[in-house]
């Protein structure tokens, strides 16, 4: 396959930035930046062609793998690859960086360096926890990630950030902890050895023991999406992480959650993902209803839209637990969607929060006068929040709800239905009355448009936002085997070994266990 | 790019153009582009129109395939067929005209770029709606309709009244699409695909549980009653009339509303296999046709009037699509597309001369300050009427007819019909003689500035009411075919895909001729009774107000539906607002985070010394918690 470490590559890069930034003085501010952002630019071009170099088929692929850490029993190795699941969070991680990077330009002024280096830091604990194959090494890079956004939303916050921060970081600690005990008990119950993923995946276990790891596992996760009623953390951590801290947040770190869920939790427990269905799928749906009510009502824009963020992402965990092509499709999909267009949001927050130095609704009111571009793009991100057809929103939400329907959830499929209801009603009420009106408070009179930097931020997001609406196949496409994989897993390993049966072209334990075998 | 495609994608250049460079392209350059794209549109599909119309077979343009997972696929597809050919043409036939009035009406207005951007973006949608082969295509354009209509109603958007409307028409356009979405799921559940080919063949070979089938028809039902106006879903349309008045004429009244009767027809194959919500439709499109009449009855707004015309209608189409005689559902849609646009445009012409009056207690004897524009609105109320030769009293009275021969009709059903028109006529001439007759109300300030629109309203106002007035030629009843011995093209076009259904087998002639006197007789008092009220005798009409007492005030207040729904949100705001983001949402964090917190204030204050920075220090501790953890998992196996 590929011979260059492609992998490793963009996951090490922003590391090797963040030691450059160690060398950088403090005052160049601008250096500093922009050494950042070049970093962040060539991570995302050369993360590209392995989505050129992808074949479409259930494999791990671009592997890596190295001996790590022999300790007594522990056999911890550096093993790396992607599938189609994994493949386009790493390509929204490194899509979403650069922009967050340039979105801090003129918004941060205090500390550059150590932000700087706290972003490049979460880019290489998100990339590697999305391309983990071994479960500890998954565990070492998904509390590496959790450092950086803590100190983000702890210095450079808003008002309440320490107590923001802290409650971000105890409660996604407190799961983590959960998981890595879990874990280790999987560990041991295989007998010792290594942690690689594809051995745990052929585990069988009783079904006893798979409720209690599905729990300590789907715990850490759940906090992680967040689901309903584990999600109190997110709207405080949101409104006081700076607008790069909170797109990041929103658009990546999030998906962790439900990747993991994806990823671990359903495959490696089928058993116990079949018991739990029905309660996943019920706080799902609790949380898109519940979440759009208490959205409706906010007052603070960046609140609402991370309210908006748990309605969004009980559609993910709703087509992923469907688990049929079209809902876990969906779901991988809306997990892309919401990374685009919340981070959008959250972005369009920060604009006007670094004009005004608010962002409550009531402040605002007739800006489209004063800010015609901003109103536009503004409103694209809108309805693509609310999934218009047309926009990537809707094909997320239409693949969940008709595979949700298709599958046992289907009464949770209709009332989820409804919440697309309520989409509407909070987002474009919450626009009408930023936008629209009569521009009657004298700060806002003289708002200027959006410059170019801003723009320029914007585009590369409004082209996903169309592209993956008008024409979403080629994403789904790449997505396709190996979801059907994750499915057949999930439900037990009688319909994997169907499956291969099904399937000869792809022979069984080639499908299973690729990453070793092709990287030695 | 072939023929079809380019019907959709011609606005939607349009769109671009106005959209992205329209503030810096001066204003003719705006009006050619808007208005040239959509008329350029007409004539790809008058081609396409001719060419099916000598041979029959649609045109099918599979573009690319939208989304496909195992078991499931859509593809990007557009479908030209009869009914698509009748609705393409109404759309961007009106459309242009439209487009080419609006130059004059929003000459003076500071975002003429942005209208018709949005107008543009309007007619791909619609013709998107229309075209596609599939619900999601439909689906899509009907959203994205419902967009456009939202921009456009609240197109004056510092005015939070206008805004506000254009929200409630999103909203409650919401409810319906969700129907309508749910409705997809089930036929795709049964049928195995969303194209409408492949779903009307499934459902006439092998139908699910009768009640399968009449819970689809009326989730569909719903969907169409939230675009169309129908009750209980009617109550956007008349706050939408806050949209500048071509808006009105194009999506509320000729087009966009009339896409929920599209839908009807499209699936025709489930709704024939589902008599109980065939007997919805019609019973409920016969109930909004009364409602809808009578709530015209008591309104001042000239294009409240219309709003509730429109609604009314419509009504009447649904009944049509209900009794299964869908082609003349369409005939209606046809003909109304015309005569009320007209009536619309000829608002606009009122309102545009009035320097933005709407209300008809403030206007009066115009008749001769503007003639052309009096003579095209009484063309077109004549049509709407029912009076013959106009157009709509064609399409009318096939309904009326239906409504009375078809099998699943009723006298009652007749007579609701037939009680509606003569209500139609009231309003309607009511309107007419506050409007252009009696003692002028208008302020001495707007008087002397009364005139006639510019060339472009007053030319596409004579179109329309030319149209009016001949375009029912095309689908005579069988009475006057077989009196004149010619055929019904319009029927005889619609006949592959909608059938004959409801004419000929049980052709009483005789009854036919007797219903129609009475329809039109109806119709001529209703006219008589609104001259007698509101010309000869304008008393009449306050003392008449007096004695409905409470019905008129049930009326003009339109049902109390508004106030109903108003407690609905109030309830909703009381739920999210005091209970949910109050109450409970404190409760879920102290529960959950506050009170955990607390049992380990002693690590959380551990780590509140670390917000100093100490990275390595952190790091440290990780890694001795890390070990921790891994001998306790050591020493348990």
């Amino acid at each position: 396959m590929n011979s260059m470490p492609i992998l490793s590559l963009i996951t090490f890069l922003p590391l090797a930035g963040v030691l450059l930034l160690f060398f950088l003085p403090k005052e160049s501010k601008g250096l500093l930046r922009s050494i950042a952002l070049i970093v962040s630019l060539v991570v995302f071009v050369v993360s590209l062609p392995i989505v050129t170099g992808f074949q479409t088929n259930a494999e791990f692929q671009f592997n890596e793998f190295a001996p790590w850490i022999a300790a007594g029993p522990f056999q911890m190795n550096y093993s790396v690859g992607i599938d189609g699941i994994s493949l386009w969070l790493v390509i929204l991680t490194t899509f979403i960086m650069p922009i967050a990077i340039l979105s801090t330009w003129t918004a941060v002024e205090e500390r550059v360096k150590e932000y700087m280096i706290c972003l490049l830091l979460l880019e290489t604990g998100m990339l590697g926890a999305f391309i983990s194959l071994d479960l500890f090494l998954f565990y070492v890079f998904w509390e590496i990630m959790l450092i950086p956004m803590y100190f983000i939303i702890g210095i450079w916050g808003g008002k309440n950030k320490i107590y923001a921060a802290l409650k971000f970081f105890i409660y996604t600690f407190l799961g983590s902890v959960l998981m890595l005990v879990a874990l280790l008990v999987l560990y041991f119950k295989a007998g010792a050895g290594d942690f690689n993923l594809m051995k745990f995946y052929e585990l069988s276990l009783d079904p006893a023991t798979q409720t209690w790891m599905f729990l300590a596992f789907a715990l850490a996760f759940a906090i992680k999406v967040p689901m309903f009623p584990l999600h109190t953390w997110l709207p405080d951590a949101h409104t006081e992480a700076p607008t790069a801290g909170s797109v990041i947040l929103a658009a990546i770190m999030l998906k962790m959650g439900t990747y993991g869920f994806v990823r671990f939790a359903m495959p490696l427990f089928p058993n116990a993902t079949e018991q739990f269905t029905p309660l996943i799928a019920t706080l799902s749906v609790i949380g898109i209803i519940y979440a759009a009510l208490v959205a409706m009502v906010q007052e603070d824009v960046k609140k609402l839209v991370a309210y908006s963020s748990v309605a969004h992402l009980g559609f993910v965990m709703l087509g992923v637990f469907a688990l049929n092509q079209q809902g876990v499709a969906g779901g991988m999909l809306q997990m892309i969607n919401h990374g685009i267009s919340t981070g959008a949001l959250f972005l369009i927050v920060g604009f006007i929060y670094e004009r005004r130095h608010t962002r409550l609704i009531a402040d605002f009111g007739g800006l489209s006068k004063q800010m015609p571009v901003f109103a536009t793009i503004f409103m694209i991100v809108t309805l693509s929040s609310i999934g218009l057809p047309g926009t990537n929103g809707f094909v997320g939400e239409f693949l969940v709800l008709i595979g949700a329907y298709e599958s046992s959830l289907r009464w949770y499929a209709l009332i989820a239905t409804s919440g697309v209801i309520l989409s509407a009603v909070y987002m474009l009420w919450m626009f009408q009355r930023v936008m629209f009106g009569e521009l009657n408070n004298p700060k806002n009179q003289e708002l200027k448009d959006l410059n170019a930097r801003e723009v320029v931020i914007m585009i590369p997001l409004l082209v996903m936002i169309f592209w993956m609406g008008i024409y979403p196949t080629p994403f789904i496409e790449k997505m396709t085997p190996a979801i059907d994989k994750v499915i057949a897993y999930s439900k037990g390993k009688k319909l994997a070994a169907a499956l291969q049966q099904a399937i000869p072209s792809a022979p069984g334990p080639a499908v299973m266990q690729p990453a070793i075998l092709e990287s030695k | 790019m072939n023929q079809l495609t380019l019907i959709p994608i011609l606005p939607l250049i349009g769109f671009l153009v106005n959209g992205l460079l329209g503030s810096r392209l001066p204003r003719w350059l705006v009006s050619v582009v808007a208005c040239g794209l959509p008329a350029l549109s007409f004539a790809l599909t008058l081609s396409l129109f001719m060419g099916i119309a000598s041979n029959g077979t649609p045109v099918i343009e599979n573009l690319f395939t939208w989304g496909s997972t195992t078991g499931f696929q859509v593809d990007a597809a557009l479908y030209f067929d009869q009914m698509a050919a009748v609705m393409c043409l109404v759309v961007t036939g009106v459309g242009t005209l439209i487009h080419i009035y609006s130059v004059g009406y929003m000459s003076h207005d500071r975002s003429f770029s942005r209208y018709f951007a949005y107008l543009n973006l309007f007619l791909f949608f619609m013709l998107m709606l229309v075209l596609g082969k599939n619900i999601l295509m439909l689906f899509a354009g009907w959203e994205g309709v419902g967009i456009a209509s939202y921009l456009l109603i609240g197109f004056w958007f510092e005015d939070p009244d206008k805004t506000a409307a254009g929200l409630k028409a999103f909203v409650v356009n919401r409810v319906g699409d969700t129907a309508f979405i749910i409705a997809a799921f089930l036929i795709f559940h049964f049928a195995g695909t969303l194209d409408f080919q492949g779903i009307n063949a499934f459902f006439s070979a092998s139908q699910p549980s009768l009640l399968m089938m009449n819970v689809i028809g009326i989730l569909l039902l719903i969907g169409a009653c939230g675009k169309s106006a129908q009750i209980p879903l009617h109550v956007w349309l008349p706050d939408a009339m806050a949209g500048p008045t071509p808006v009105s004429a194009l999506i509320h009244a000729a087009t966009m509303v009339t896409a929920g009767v599209y839908l009807l027809s499209r699936l025709s194959g489930v709704f024939l296999h589902a008599p109980g919500a065939m007997a919805v439709v019609a019973w409920g499109g016969a109930l909004t046709a009364f409602l809808g009449a009578t709530m015209g009855l008591t309104q001042y707004n000239l294009k409240k009037v219309l709003a509730y015309s429109t609604m009314s209608q419509i009504g009447f189409m649904f009944m049509a699509c209900g009794l299964g005689a869908f082609q003349v559902a369409f005939f209606h849609l046809y003909t109304h597309a015309f005569f009320k646009a007209c009536l619309f445009l000829g608002a606009g012409a009122v309102i545009h001369a009035l320097h933005g009056e709407e209300d008809m207690r403030n206007m009066g004897a115009l008749a001769k300050k503007i003639p052309f524009s009096f003579a095209t609105f009484l063309l077109a109320s004549l049509a709407l009427c029912g009076v013959p030769p106009f157009a709509g009293f064609f399409s009318k009275d096939e309904i009326l007819w239906s409504a009375w021969s078809s099998p699943n009709g009723s006298p009652v059903l007749w007579l609701v019909g037939t009680v509606t028109s003569f209500m139609t006529a009231f309003y309607m001439f009511r309107a007419i003689f506050l409007t252009f007759f009696g003692p002028c109300n208008v302020p001495e300030k707007v008087k002397k500035g009364i005139h006639e629109g510019p060339p472009s309203m007053s030319i596409v106002l004579g179109v329309l009411a030319f149209f009016s007035l001949v375009a029912g030629f095309v689908g005579l009843p069988g009475f006057w075919r077989e009196l004149l011995g010619v055929s019904a093209p319009f029927y005889d076009f619609l006949a592959p895909v909608l059938g004959h259904a409801g004419e000929g087998a049980a052709a009483d002639h005789h009854a036919e001729f007797i219903l129609m006197v009475i329809a039109v007789l109806a119709a001529l008092s209703g006219i008589f009774l609104a001259w007698l009220f509101y010309s000869r005798n304008r008393d009449w009409a306050v003392k008449a107000k007096e004695i409905a007492g409470h019905a008129h005030g049930l009326a003009s207040r339109g049902y109390y539906f508004d106030p109903l729904y108003g407690r609905l949100v109030a309830a909703f705001d009381w739920v999210s607002e005091s209970l949910l983001a109050r109450r409970v949402e404190p409760a879920i964090n102290n529960a959950i985070i506050e009170k955990p917190a607390d049992g380990v204030s002693r690590t959380a204050s551990i780590f509140s010394r670390l917000q100093t920075g100490n990275v390595q220090g952190y790091v440290l501790y990780v890694l001795v918690g890390l070990a921790l953890i891994l001998w306790w998992g050591v020493a348990h196996v």
